[in-house]
């Protein structure tokens, strides 16, 4: 564990009518950690995910984030990248890094000129650079492979700055070899931004292979009469020793 | 083994492919009409290509001298102003409420069933309403084509936008966009190039909406002329003014397929 609690948990339900997908969640997610969720289908691995983005609010228990009540709304101090639909296919790749540059500093626009213009296209050009895109940052999306749309992803949400970032099984759809450039790709990002992330995936070894903690999500309690009346909650909780300075403790 | 559904004509082959069924009905057509006018020389109902030739040419440059214009030329621009008219206010309304109903749950929930009630009412059973309420003029017929046009295309692109993926909107909210930002940099753009179809498939029935108008009440457009001289069983100068119109009418597809694969490439898959 590094760090302060930067996202709290306290006894957290998500329940739709009748149906309990989370139960009883309590946990904190250190500053600068990289945690990652497992579980089977259905155990509300991205419901997690939708709580701490804000998109999702619990109906019993609460959330917070950096000392503070989560607002169930999203915002700009969370980044997100999922498996699919995750840039914008109307923009070309400097463009969707540029997009929440222009939002931040033009509410009525959402466009940029001049100067401001400028700065702000050489801070996404180097965001580009840092993930790889440097040469293809006039291409729309469709013209890219699937890894490089991850990477642009990547890309759009870090030029933000985000307090932590949300992945969404991102590398799921990806071949493994274009899989484990990634997971390079993702490591060097945590580590030189100082991040905090939280991944959601469906690949064990991956979790284990980037984590700096591994939650699995499943039901404890199973009625199988009524399936849907007890919800997932974090079965296991495993911290690993790779740390963030570069110690390769856990190899 | 060669079958059916693996035959791809080359490009050449397809352009000749595709030719061959027109040029059978123009030489259907052209039999036919010497066929009739071996048996009566005056036959009106299937003039030759000839005569059609000789009646186009005569509208097209005959300067008629009571109202002074030449009348294919007056017809076609009358026409195509209220055409333009009213596509430009249907394309307006429907960007407008078609965005705002794509974007905002609550502004679908509001508008959307007033918008399906006027969608299911036909056009043309408005149109004495439209004639009572504007007049005879060009109000009207404009108000018709936007009317008749403007529900399904708002529609067609409310449920387009809605149907933008979710993780795009969560995503933008993410990167610090408010709710207009939203509707303007995600919604809208990526709506235009549907904009652009919806209007190509809109174009059909806008057309049917003039022609019935100009036939009704009207002095000026081709719609008015067809039904003019059909008092006279001129066909010699109705099928000339058909193919005018389709002509005109493949023209303006045309053109807004250019301008779509022009203005956004990205939606075109031949990126750049």
């Amino acid at each position: 564990m590094t760090g302060a609690a930067l996202i709290e948990l306290h006894n957290v339900w998500v329940e739709y009518g009748d149906t309990v997908v989370l139960e009883r969640v309590s946990l904190a997610i250190a500053a600068g950690s990289f945690v990652a969720v497992v579980g089977p289908s259905g155990a509300g691995k991205s419901t997690f995910l939708r709580l701490i983005l804000g998109q999702e609010a619990p109906s019993r228990g609460h959330v917070r984030f950096a000392g503070a009540p989560m607002a169930a709304t999203c915002g700009p101090d969370r980044g997100v990248v999922f498996q699919r639909y995750s840039v914008f296919p109307h923009l070309t790749v400097l463009g969707n890094v540029l997009f929440g540059l222009e939002c931040a500093a033009a509410p009525l626009l959402g466009r940029l000129f001049g100067t401001a213009r400028t700065a702000a296209r050489d801070e996404a050009r180097a965001m580009l650079d840092a993930v790889g895109l440097g040469h293809a940052q006039d291409r729309y999306p469709a013209q890219l492979s699937g890894g490089m749309q991850q990477r642009l992803a990547l890309a759009q949400a870090l030029v933000k700055h985000p307090r932590v970032l949300l992945l969404d099984e991102p590398f799921g759809a990806l071949d493994p070899g274009i899989r484990g450039d990634m997971h390079d790709l993702v490591t060097r990002l945590w580590r030189d931004h100082g991040l905090t992330i939280v991944m959601v995936t469906h690949d064990i070894a991956e979790a284990f292979k980037l984590g700096t903690r591994v939650l699995a999500f499943d039901k404890r309690r199973h009625d199988p009469h009524a399936p849907q009346r007890y919800g997932a909650t974090a079965t296991y909780d495993v911290p690993l020793l790779r740390k963030p300075d570069g110690a390769k403790a856990a190899s | 083994m060669t079958r059916l559904i693996t035959i791809r004509p080359g490009p050449r082959a397809r352009v000749l492919a595709g030719a061959l069924p027109i040029a059978l009905l123009l030489i259907g057509y052209a039999l036919a009409a010497a066929l009739r006018h071996a048996d009566n020389p005056a036959d009106k109902v299937l003039p030759t290509l000839g005569a059609m030739g000789a009646a186009a040419w005569r509208m097209g440059t005959h300067v008629d001298p009571v109202s002074g214009q030449i009348a294919l030329v007056a017809d076609t621009l009358a026409s195509v102003m209220r055409m333009g008219a009213g596509l430009a206010l249907a394309t307006l309304t429907a960007l407008v409420l078609g965005l705002l109903l794509g974007v905002v749950p609550l502004a679908r929930a509001v508008f959307g069933p007033v918008i399906t009630l006027i969608a299911v009412i036909p056009p043309i059973a408005v149109l004495p309403i439209l004639f009572i309420a504007l007049g005879l003029g060009e109000a009207a017929k404009i108000a018709l084509i936007a009317v008749g046009i403007a529900p399904y295309m708002t529609r067609d692109l409310a449920a387009y936008v809605a149907a933008l993926p979710a993780e795009q909107v969560i995503k933008a909210q993410t990167l610090g966009a408010n709710s207009w930002l939203v509707a303007i940099r995600v919604a809208l753009p990526q709506m235009l190039p549907r904009l652009i179809e919806t209007l190509r498939f809109s174009m059909g029935p806008a057309w049917v909406f003039l022609i019935a108008a100009e036939a009704i009440a009207s002095d000026v457009g081709l719609g008015y002329r067809i039904f003019l001289v059909r008092r006279y069983l001129a066909m010699d100068i109705i099928l000339p003014y058909v193919a005018w119109i389709s002509l005109l009418a493949i023209g303006a597809d045309a053109l807004l397929r250019l301008i779509s694969a022009r203005a956004f490439p990205w939606a075109h898959g031949d990126a750049r």
